[in-house]
């Protein structure tokens, strides 16, 4: 076991953990920060992106010891100081871009990592960037619309709701 | 003007907040005091002996509490199949027993056979490896047809591998027959309706906690209808008496027919639970998921159309090969018969359907519901085989399918499979789909990627299904072994708040946005006071849960019946807080008024008087404001829905891209309209996951060859486009309060044909004439084969 220190949206956190366990097992187990999900075990599905000192990770392709001293960002430290969603929570709201809530997580975790580096992203651009996310509810459609929104642009071309 | 509240408004859906917080409650997210953690011990093989299970070493590891194994439940019942099904022949289907952990055999990759509950799941993880198991390898049967010539047996005991043998409908098979012989047109076709995986993102997972003080048992778990699961713990697995088990599926992370079921692991950490005093847990790993979960489809089908010259059908016939893996799902035996048989008309005034299908044991997972259960097999067939005759007829693909339509005045309709359909109108739906999916347009956007190098097709579709499962009368009548009603209790607070307790169950549906609207409507109230409770047998009186798209026009209407009885009783407190007679008493936007005066008490008021009861005439009016309604549907709903798909295909490699999807619907009534649409959505996705990317593969020796995301293929976000939907063609459910018909599996059903029939349009046109048809999915290496004849 060793001990193992980062900050968790913005907060310090700490704790003792085994070499095999992996920083989505820690986020969600002793600091139970349950938003992060798994939805796979072969790193395909995407459920448990996070971001580690700014770049969006796959929680589950990292071990927790890997992460020691990081700077880690989880879909609860996403809303606004105020507890209101932020622009892409509220974007995925607006566009009924989820529905079973499963893959959102890291979903908007990956969009907000797009946008940072891509502020205004084409429809491909979007689609090719959720490449490394699995949603099996939405079809896409309502996901794509609401990151191109959440980045300014003008959506109300795209079908309908 | 959009409505902004109420039926037909689409308010933000208030289940989102959680979600996008990281604050949903999914069964891997509650913790417990003391709970440990079971992992399954899980066949290799495909069909095997067990000759020995050694657990010592395993007992003997850090952290181990206990180890479990077939043994330990034989003596309990097993998880039965839901449906009995009938052969031709008269005799009843077979039912092998299907045990909480293996015993005596191993029948398929993944088949658990022992279990080990530790202190933490590494723990487990590590005791599973030290479990000596010795397993005799026999040889497996995979592939349908050899199943059935003979071979190796999935279960010894009942020395066949046909479950049933069924026909649909027996009386009609003499003249389909006929039919067949006299007609001048016959076109036949093989077919694969490929094997899926489900693939909810959340795994199942299931907490066991048993509390001796009360001897009371707790089950968490991925569901879909929590009080069918605990029915079916109490009634035929455990034994544990239903009022000593609750059941509660929390945020349940997807479905689509998989978490319909009961599996072992429920069971198994109930029975752990019990034996330690300590909660048990069980999550599995996507793996597992992959070996374990119900799976979809997997027919094989040979269906024959026979057509007059002008492509007039007039008869339908199939044989299809059903495979339901190695045990009996509870559905399974439903799935591929009166979910698939009975739709085998289509949209269409056919005379003539005779349905063949051979339900297959192999040494393969279960195979069960997945979304559209049995409807999207149905329409791959029909669909597939007017697509081929319409070609070798030379009639438009649009035109043979509206010259057989059934005609709007010829509703409530009697197709030649036995169901009535209540209504519809198929031509609309077509003419909607002409305009939106502009097909007058395709030719210039042909030649524009015939200028890219670009072979491109258009495929259209038109589909039935029967949702709103299901009137009990009718359904006991084929063979179910339940009533497939729905309840909702709605309970009036003093304060005038509103809790609505349903049987059926949100996993992605937006039941708590939707139905909120239905009460808010009927009560002139504002939605905000109106709380739906589901996914927990303490709390909600009964249900049968979500699945068959029934609900909303089925637990919906239980709904709209116990709002309505709250609207009686509401009116006789009135009616006295007015001193005026009940019949006097107008209710309208949330109050109630004596009719030709300005006398008037609001919906709150009448709420806060039935609780507090002074001045109250209790000896005709009890107090409190709350009423449950059982509501059990008449007839199956009926929607239907015209599909057009664009498809660009690379000469050089085969791939296929989707560029334009349009599918129109009639929904019957649309409570929320942007709800509609995301179903829509999502079920188009995954009926384009069939037809291009999807197939679960086992080999020879019943080892399965996808058993993860690198092996097997989801669509991504790239892989699929925006798509074009419409509801705006309604016509009205006759039968429930609601009107509503179900739009759950709609895209799933109506899009694989669509799309094949795309992709050999454009194939066709590109000059191979000889390409008739291609089985999902439809791969490169597919595609590319099919090009070079």
């Amino acid at each position: 076991m060793a001990k193992v220190s980062m900050t968790v949206n913005g907060a310090a956190a700490s704790g003792e953990v085994e070499g095999r366990t992996l920083l989505v097992e820690f986020l969600r187990g002793p600091l139970g920060l349950t938003g992060t999900h798994v939805g796979c075990d072969t790193s395909q599905c995407g459920a448990c992106v996070v971001h580690v000192n700014g770049e969006a990770v796959k929680a589950c392709t990292m071990f927790a010891a890997e992460a020691d001293g990081a700077e880690v960002r989880t879909i609860e430290g996403m809303a606004n100081a105020d507890g209101s969603l932020g622009v892409i929570q509220q974007a995925f709201q607006d566009h009924h871009g989820l529905q079973c809530g499963f893959c959102t997580p890291g979903m908007v975790m990956s969009a907000a990592a797009l946008l940072k580096d891509n502020p205004k992203p084409t429809e491909a651009e979007v689609r090719k960037y959720l490449e490394g996310n699995i949603c099996r509810c939405t079809g896409y459609h309502n996901i794509v619309k609401a990151i191109m929104a959440a980045s300014g642009q003008d959506v109300s071309a795209i079908a309908a709701e | 003007m959009p409505k902004d509240h109420g039926i037909g408004a689409s308010p933000k859906r208030r289940e989102d907040v959680r979600f996008l917080t990281g604050r949903g409650k999914y069964t891997d997210d509650i913790a417990l005091q003391r709970q440990t953690h079971a992992v399954f011990a899980r066949s290799q093989v495909a069909n095997g002996r067990i000759v020995n299970i050694d657990t010592t070493k395993a007992e003997a590891m850090p952290g181990v509490l206990a180890v479990f194994t077939g043994a330990d439940f034989a003596d309990v019942g097993g998880n039965p199949a839901g449906w009995l099904i009938n052969s031709r022949d008269g005799e009843p289907m077979k039912e092998p027993k299907r045990p909480v952990l293996a015993h005596g055999k191993v029948r398929h990759v993944g088949d658990a056979y022992a279990a080990v509950i530790a202190e933490t799941a590494e723990q487990a993880r590590d005791a599973v490896e030290a479990i000596e198991a010795e397993i005799e390898e026999l040889p497996a049967v995979t592939d349908m047809k050899a199943a059935v010539a003979g071979g190796a047996l999935v279960h010894d005991e009942i020395g066949t591998n046909v479950c049933f043998d069924w026909g649909w409908i027996e009386d009609n098979r003499a003249a389909t027959d006929a039919a067949i012989k006299a007609a001048p047109h016959v076109f036949t076709l093989e077919l694969v309706n490929n094997r899926l995986v489900p693939n909810a993102m959340e795994p199942r997972a299931s907490i066991g906690d048993y509390d001796p003080g009360t001897g009371d048992y707790t089950l968490y778990t991925t569901s879909q209808n929590p009080h069918l699961t605990r029915l079916l713990i109490s009634a035929f697995v455990l034994g544990i008496p239903e009022n000593k088990l609750r059941v509660i599926a929390p945020d349940v992370g997807g479905g689509f027919g998989s978490k319909i079921y009961h599996y072992g692991e429920e069971a198994l950490v109930l029975a752990a639970a019990k034996k330690l005093g300590r909660p048990v847990r069980w999550t599995a790993s996507r793996s597992e998921s992959f070996l374990t979960d119900a799976h979809g489809r997997d027919h094989v089908t040979k269906i024959e159309l026979a057509c007059e010259e002008d492509g007039t059908f007039v008869a339908f016939r199939t044989e299809t090969y059903a495979n339901v893996g190695a045990y009996l799902s509870n559905f399974s035996t439903a799935t591929p018969t009166f979910l698939h048989g009975t739709l085998m008309a289509g949209n269409y005034k056919v005379p003539n359907v005779y349905v063949n299908v051979k339900a297959v044991f192999t040494n393969t997972a279960p195979v069960d519901a997945y979304r559209g259960a049995g409807r999207p097999e149905a329409t791959f067939s029909i669909e597939r085989i007017i697509d081929m005759a319409a070609r070798k007829l030379g009639i438009d693909p649009v035109e043979i399918r509206r010259r057989n339509f059934v005609q709007p005045d010829q509703f409530p309709f009697t197709s030649a499979a036995g169901l009535q359909y209540d209504t519809g109108n198929y031509d609309a739906l077509m003419d909607k789909l002409g305009d939106l999916a502009d097909l007058s347009g395709f030719e210039a956007r042909r030649a524009a990627s015939a200028a890219k190098g670009k072979l491109r097709g258009l495929g259209v579709n038109s589909y039935i299904e029967a949702c709103g499962i299901a009137p009990s009368n009718l359904v006991g009548v084929l063979g179910s072994r339940v009533g497939l009603y729905d309840a909702a209790t709605v309970r009036v607070n003093a304060t005038g708040n509103i809790s609505v307790m349903v049987g059926a169950h949100s996993h992605g549906q937006g039941h708590e946005t939707a139905f909120p609207q239905v009460v808010a409507d009927m009560l002139g109230i504002d939605e905000s006071s109106i709380e739906i409770v589901h996914g927990d047998s303490s709390k909600i009186p009964f249900g049968m849960g979500t699945y068959g798209s029934r609900s909303l026009a089925v637990c919906g209407s239980a709904v709209v019946r116990a709002t309505d009885k709250i609207i009686a009783k509401a009116r006789k407190i009135a009616a006295h807080m007015l001193e005026a007679s009940d019949a006097d008493i107008e209710f309208k936007d949330g109050k109630f008024s004596v009719a030709g005066t300005d006398r008037s008490v609001g919906f709150g008021e009448v709420a806060l008087k039935a609780y507090i009861p002074h001045n109250f005439p209790i000896e005709d009016i009890e107090p409190g404001l709350e009423e449950t309604a059982f509501y059990d549907p008449a007839n199956f709903t009926y929607p239907a829905g015209a599909y057009a798909c664009e498809v660009e295909v690379d000469p050089e490699t085969g791939v296929v891209s989707v560029e334009r999807f349009t599918a129109v619907d009639d929904f019957g009534n649309v409570i929320n309209p942007m709800i509609v649409a995301g179903q829509v959505h999502g079920g188009l996705a995954q009926g384009i996951g069939q037809a291009l990317f999807e197939g679960c593969t086992y080999d020879e020796n019943g080892q399965i060859l996808s058993a993860s995301y690198m092996d097997y293929t989801m669509p991504r976000a790239d892989d699929v486009p925006f798509y074009t939907v419409d509801h705006s063609c309604q016509t009205p459910c006759t039968h429930n309060p609601l009107g509503v018909k179900g739009c759950g599996e709609a895209g799933a059903i109506g899009s694989p044909p669509t799309i094949v029939n795309a992709v050999v349009d454009a194939l066709q046109r590109g000059g191979m004439s000889h390409v008739t048809h291609i089985d999902m999915p439809l791969t490169p290496a597919r595609v590319w084969a099919a090009m070079q004849g």
